[in-house]
Parts: C-alpha cells; sequence; structure tokens
C-alpha cells in the first residue's frame, strides 16, 4: 500500500500545498499547470456528479478509481479541497484525510497568525506534520521501487 | 439493490444508448402561506428552491405544479409569471409541488460528453505509469462503474453503492451489444442503438441481475 502524493486546492481553486512521496510518473507539465487541470477536473466531476445524481446527494463525490490508483476527495463546507492519491487497495482514507484537516491544517494553518489565507502553505512546520501523519498513517507503506 | 440506469458512450465521445432502470421519483407537495419561508430562483428557464429546505423540498428542486396545475417553464397555464403570482399575498394560502430536476435527453447528452475528457484527464494525472481512465467513481448517493472495450467503447453502469458484481455486469451489456446491436444489418457504427432485441435483453439481465444477483446470468 502507498500514498502517492497530495494537492490542498482553496474555495477559488489557488493549488495551497502539494507533496508527493511514491510518484513514478511525472504527468509532463509544470505543476501550475497540473494543478490547474487537476482542480478542473474536480470541478466538473463535482458537477456531473450533481446532475448524475438519482437522488439528493449531501456529500456528492467521493472517490475514483481507476486501473493503477484510486483519488480521495475531501470538501470541507467551506470550500477548502484536500486530493490525496493512492494505490487501490487503501483503506479508511476518509479518516486520514478528516485528520489531516482536523489535526494539521487547523492547528498549524488556521492557528498560524503569520499564514496567509487563500495562499501556497509556506511553514516548514505543516509540511513536516503532514509527512509525520502519512507516514504514520497504515496506508503508507513504502514498497521496494 | 437498485440499478439506476445503463448508458453506452462512443468511441467518439457522443452517447448513443441510454436506459434509465429504476430512477426513484422525488415529489413533494405542500401548502405555503404568505410569506414563502423558502426562497425561489429562476435557473435553466426553471423556478428552483435556492435556500430554505425543508419537509423533503431540497435546494435544487424543481416547481412542478401550482395548486395542482402543471408549469410550462417559468409561467402558469394561464400565462402569468410564476414568482409574480407569489408574490401576491391574495394568492394565498397556495399548494406547490417539487420534485427533483429530471435529466432531459439533450443534458444526458452532454453528461455523457463531460465524462470522456474526465476518463482522460484521469489516466494523464496519474501518478503511476500506463493508468487506465476512471473505472469506479462514488459518490454518497451512487457509483458508476465504466468499462472501457478495446475498440474505445464504454459501458457505465450507475447503481446503488450496496450493489454488487456491477464490473461484471458492464461486460454482460458488451455482450449483448457485441450480440444485438453490432449484428443488426440496420445498425450503423456511432449511431444511437435503435434496436428492440438489445434493449427487451437489457432490461431483462438488469432484472435478473437485481432480483437474484450476478451469479445467476
Amino acid at each position: 500500500m502507498t500514498v502517492h502524493n497530495l494537492y490542498i486546492f482553496s474555495r477559488t481553486g489557488t493549488l495551497l500545498y502539494y507533496d508527493e512521496w511514491n510518484r513514478l510518473n511525472k504527468s509532463g507539465i509544470t505543476k501550475e499547470e497540473e494543478a490547474k487541470l487537476m482542480y478542473g477536473m474536480l470541478f466538473s466531476i463535482k458537477s456531473f456528479v450533481n446532475k448524475i445524481s438519482p437522488l439528493d446527494s449531501k456529500e456528492g463525490f467521493q472517490y475514483y478509481k481507476t486501473s493503477k490508483y484510486t483519488l480521495h476527495y475531501l470538501e470541507t463546507p467551506s470550500g477548502l479541497k484536500f486530493v490525496l492519491n493512492t494505490d487501490n487497495g487503501a483503506q479508511n482514507v476518509k479518516e486520514l484525510l478528516q485528520q489531516l484537516y482536523s489535526q494539521v491544517y487547523v492547528p498549524y494553518v488556521v492557528k498560524n497568525p503569520v499564514a496567509q489565507m487563500n495562499e501556497p502553505i509556506q511553514s516548514e512546520l505543516f509540511k513536516l506534520k503532514v509527512d509525520e501523519l502519512m507516514k504514520k498513517s497504515p496506508i503508507y507503506l513504502c514498497r521496494s521501487l | 439493490m437498485v440499478i439506476y440506469g445503463v448508458y453506452i458512450v462512443s468511441k467518439s465521445g457522443g452517447l448513443i444508448f441510454n436506459h434509465d432502470h429504476n430512477v426513484p421519483k422525488i415529489e413533494h407537495e405542500r401548502v405555503f402561506n404568505y410569506p414563502l419561508d423558502i426562497k425561489l430562483i429562476y435557473e435553466n428557464k426553471k423556478v428552483v428552491v435556492a435556500f430554505g429546505q425543508r419537509d423533503g423540498i431540497n435546494v435544487g428542486h424543481v416547481l412542478m405544479s401550482v395548486n395542482g396545475a402543471p408549469l410550462a417553464g417559468t409561467l402558469l397555464e394561464d400565462g402569468r409569471d410564476v414568482l409574480e403570482v407569489l408574490e401576491d399575498p391574495q394568492n394565498f394560502p397556495i399548494t406547490l409541488k417539487f420534485s427533483r430536476a429530471k435529466m432531459t435527453t439533450n443534458e444526458k447528452i452532454f453528461l455523457a460528453s463531460m465524462f470522456y475528457p474526465l476518463f482522460a484527464i484521469a489516466s494523464q494525472l496519474s501518478p503511476e505509469p500506463r493508468s487506465s481512465g476512471i473505472e469506479v467513481l462514488e459518490a454518497d448517493t451512487f457509483r458508476l462503474y465504466c468499462y472501457q472495450t478495446l475498440t474505445g467503447v464504454k459501458f457505465m453502469v450507475v447503481a446503488e453503492p450496496s450493489q454488487p458484481g456491477m464490473e461484471i455486469l458492464t461486460k454482460r451489456v458488451y455482450e449483448l451489444y457485441a450480440d444485438y446491436a453490432l449484428k443488426n444489418p440496420f445498425y450503423s457504427l456511432e449511431m444511437p442503438i435503435r434496436c428492440e432485441l438489445f434493449e427487451t435483453n437489457l432490461v431483462t439481465l438488469l432484472e435478473t441481475v437485481e432480483k437474484s444477483g450476478i451469479s445467476s446470468v
């Protein structure tokens, strides 16, 4: 089991944070372009899911799965978006994302007076804590490459 | 155990077949007094709930009828504008019926072609090399299974998240497509499928799967 990479987007689509652990495939475009493509895709998926859903949805889009990876998605009511790519076997990723929000993002970004809202996260402490949380979780199990 | 629908998208991204199997009807009727406790707005030539969901009437629901008379777009049968009628206290109490917006054929074609780039981008943004596109997409109310054949045709099944065996079902639908649509001499590729045999066999398949599970087919 592995965690590939993590994106955090703001309500307006700015890439707040990006980190990667085991990523074998580079998309061949710059990080900024990739972030825009990712956000655009998520935005479309959200409206797609809303329209095609036969019932009234509350939380909407949860994850999608391809033959090689799974993309997990968590959106807070304030519009903050967490995207985590893992392998297909990962369990309870939703809880992990919720932990990331409540135990790392809120204490180290929201409660940090020098961190600007809606701007990429510069804090080293935040980076450290994200890394710590990921490596602690059972989903993260470094595969021998 | 509910299967909501089946979609088939051609190689070039056009919707060539769609079957709504078991789409629940969500309708709520209620008597309202003046002033209205929900906020209604115009959206896409419809009157839609924008705020204030209650009694099963949710945000996004469309106004269907006023005092039992169906609505033509945003106008009443006698040609009066709905929002103007609802602003006048003399018209109250009033019975309004709301329902979840039904997809028109045009919207379905639009959605099918929207899935096509999502499928492609998902494979491009993959952290692992040589990934396929989206195979399963889950939301809280449904799960969408997509099977792309070697020739690029996509078979999509929308079902309840708890429904098992849907991956196999998409392949069974492919078999039916190969048997009843492709072998039909009057069917031309990339065109909408209008083959009676295909449709009847598909409905039988969906019903069997719903009743007794995928293992029985």
